[in-house]
């Protein structure tokens, strides 16, 4: 439309104007000059317009296309960057101030799949940790710390520039160095705190029966003989639990990945505490029609199932039964009850059960043979498949443990 | 991840708000841990440590509240981000509460004599644990939004309880036995108490996680035991 406007349509305006005036009665030079005036600025006016950049629409319409083009080009920058982190086996962190924007599977599955899109804080909130995120810079920076996904981990986090206001951290996993060396530690102070009342039984009547003068009477030889077995057996028990407890404390932080359908399991191993014949049997299962799967470790589940049936029979009373039951637990788990009846556990004693070598009472745990690991594998075992274990019971009339553990949806 | 904001400060706001409410997280489990540490170690330069740091905790929750208020003031923020909310200006004070009784773990860890002899002390830590990792837990929980763990961390206090319980009773019969060590003992048990109290609110943040999370109250909320 303004194409089509000459600038003598504004002059023929200015004209009437002035004719206006004219026959208003005002002087018909003032009147001319007004429309010299009116004219040539209307003019200027059409001329200047014509210099100014495209109208309003054409303004609008670059812009669009250019921020369009700008926001493609950021979403693909963070999907390369998605893409790239995705493919480390390390957990890799990628955040700019305020916003993690980037995280792969490792790191979410140490921090949490919640994390993409938070603070940064949300996901790393140890002091340190903070430190390291808040005070970025064009510098790389380093720290290990201590307890940052559970108790007793590990992390080396390594902090480097990706661009500008952009970062990204790499997590090293130092636990299992940090455990095997605690734990190698802890099993010689245990093992040779335990192996020296045996030991010290086993010399005692070995030696006596070395250094006796004359052939000691048959009976007495025997008996110490017996006494020299049962100590050395029991020294294989304490070696053989310890073994297994340093082995479960080296892979703890392995997350165990066998598909296993606890029913079957459960029943091979209440299966093998199957009485001799004549006796009758004392240990009941119970188990629901739907499969139960887990993921873990199938050598471990069923010596975790071992020992606490052990343990039920062992301080059960001797005539009552020992009920196995497994059940679906709440919030998607499944729970095994190992219950005995019998004289149960004073509350005081129950926070403290699963700490190795501790016995309720010493010399009725010695007699029954017991190592004082017992439960404190199966607390092992249980963590180290991300279960919780639970221990209640009531004086005189029982106890049941129960394990929860992860259930795997089918 | 929850919905965007077509207001992009929003977003950002409620984002440093749920980052501040985990640094003080992040603050107090380390508080909690390193005054056990300085309890049982005996060091004085990690339970200074502690204390010098807990004026951070309060400084922190200074800023989660002008943040809160300056959120609903500004934005009038509805539904699930009014819970939000308020779930963090709430779960600030209780951290705060438990910098506190770290603080005051460290600041006792200092009159404790003859800690080689003092047989007691070996309990601390195992309860010291246990209540640290309830707030490890639901301060995770609260992270990703999860009112089942949240749940499960409640459920866990009962065990704490039953901790606090038995050390009361062995503090007791070892004041007995030793009655030169009552002092020592006596801070000993306020240790335990402070670390019971610990539990205690770990589980409160339990409730506000599973408030925010569902809207609904957990329901050990409404049907509490009586102590």
């Amino acid at each position: 439309m303004r194409g089509g406007m000459a600038p003598w349509f504004s002059l023929v305006l200015a004209a009437l104007a002035v004719l206006l005036l004219w026959l208003g009665g005002v002087s018909l030079w003032l009147v001319l000059a007004a429309m010299v005036l009116v004219g040539g600025s209307l003019v200027a006016l059409w001329w200047w317009m014509g210099d100014q950049p495209p109208p309003e629409d054409t303004i609008r319409a670059v812009p669009e296309e250019l921020r369009q083009a700008r926001q493609q080009a950021e979403k693909g920058v963070l999907n390369a960057i998605d893409a790239t982190v995705e493919a480390f086996s390390l957990p890799v962190v990628v955040f700019e101030r305020g916003r993690i924007l980037s995280a792969n599977a490792a790191a979410r599955a140490a921090l949490g799949e919640h994390i993409t899109g938070q603070d940064p804080r949300v996901a790393l909130r140890h002091p340190e940790a903070v430190a390291l995120l808040e005070g970025a810079d064009d510098q790389e920076a380093s720290v290990t710390l201590r307890d940052l996904t559970s108790k007793g981990s590990l992390w080396q986090l390594t902090r480097r520039p990706l661009g500008p206001d952009r970062w990204a951290v790499e997590m090293r996993d130092r636990s299992a160095e940090a455990d095997i060396s605690r734990a190698h530690t802890d099993f010689v102070a245990n093992a040779s705190h335990e192996l020296r009342t045996p030991l010290a039984s086993v010399i005692g009547y070995v030696e006596t029966l070395f250094e006796a003068k004359k052939p000691l009477d048959e009976a007495i030889t025997k008996r110490f003989l017996g006494t020299v077995l049962r100590e050395a057996k029991r020294m294989q028990a304490l070696v053989s639990d310890l073994m297994s407890l340093s082995q479960l404390e080296a892979e703890k932080h392995d997350v165990p990945t066998e598909r296993i359908e606890l029913g079957a399991l459960a029943a091979r191993v209440v299966g093998e505490f199957a009485p001799v014949a004549g006796e009758k049997p004392r240990v009941e299962f119970t188990r629901p029609e739907a499969m139960l799967a887990v993921t873990g470790d199938a050598k471990q589940l069923e010596q975790l199932l071992r020992n606490l049936i052990d343990n039920a029979l062992k301080y059960g009373d001797d005539d009552k039964n020992v009920t196995v039951a497994l059940v679906e637990g709440p919030r998607g788990t499944v729970q095994i009850d190992v219950t005995d009846r019998g004289a149960g556990i004073a509350p005081d004693h129950l926070p403290h059960l699963t700490r190795r070598f501790y016995r309720t009472d010493e010399s009725r745990s010695r007699a029954a043979g017991g190592t004082g690991l017992g439960l404190a594998i199966v607390k092992h075992v249980v963590e180290r498949h991300r279960g919780r274990l639970d221990i209640a019971s009531e004086l005189g009339v029982g106890t049941t443990v129960s394990v929860r553990l992860p259930r795997l949806s089918a | 991840m929850v919905a965007e904001h077509t207001v992009k400060a929003f977003d950002v706001e409620m984002g440093s708000l749920r980052g501040l409410i985990a640094e003080m997280g992040g603050l107090a489990e380390l508080a909690i841990g390193e005054s056990i540490d300085a309890l049982v170690k005996g060091s004085d330069e990690l339970a200074q440590g502690v204390i010098a740091r807990d004026k951070k905790i309060d400084a922190l929750e200074a800023q989660v509240d002008q943040l809160a208020v300056q959120i609903i003031a500004l934005r009038a923020p509805v539904a699930d981000d009014l819970r939000e909310v308020i779930a963090a200006l709430k779960i600030a004070g209780i951290l705060e509460r438990i910098g506190d009784y770290a603080k005051n773990i460290a600041k006792r860890s200092a009159r404790i004599e003859n800690r080689k002899v003092f047989e007691p002390i070996t309990l601390i830590p195992a309860m010291g644990e246990l209540a640290a990792e309830m707030v490890r837990d639901v301060l995770t929980a609260y992270a990703a939004r999860d009112a089942a763990s949240a749940s499960e961390v409640i459920e866990r206090d009962a065990k704490v309880d039953a901790f606090y319980d038995s050390i009361f009773r062995n503090m007791v019969s070892f004041m007995m036995e030793n009655p030169s060590t009552i002092t020592s003992a006596a801070h000993l048990l306020f240790v335990a108490r402070n670390i019971e109290r610990i539990g205690d609110h770990a589980t409160n943040i339990a409730e506000q996680v599973y408030y925010a999370a569902t809207a609904k109250y957990h329901d050990d909320r409404l049907e509490r035991p009586e102590n």
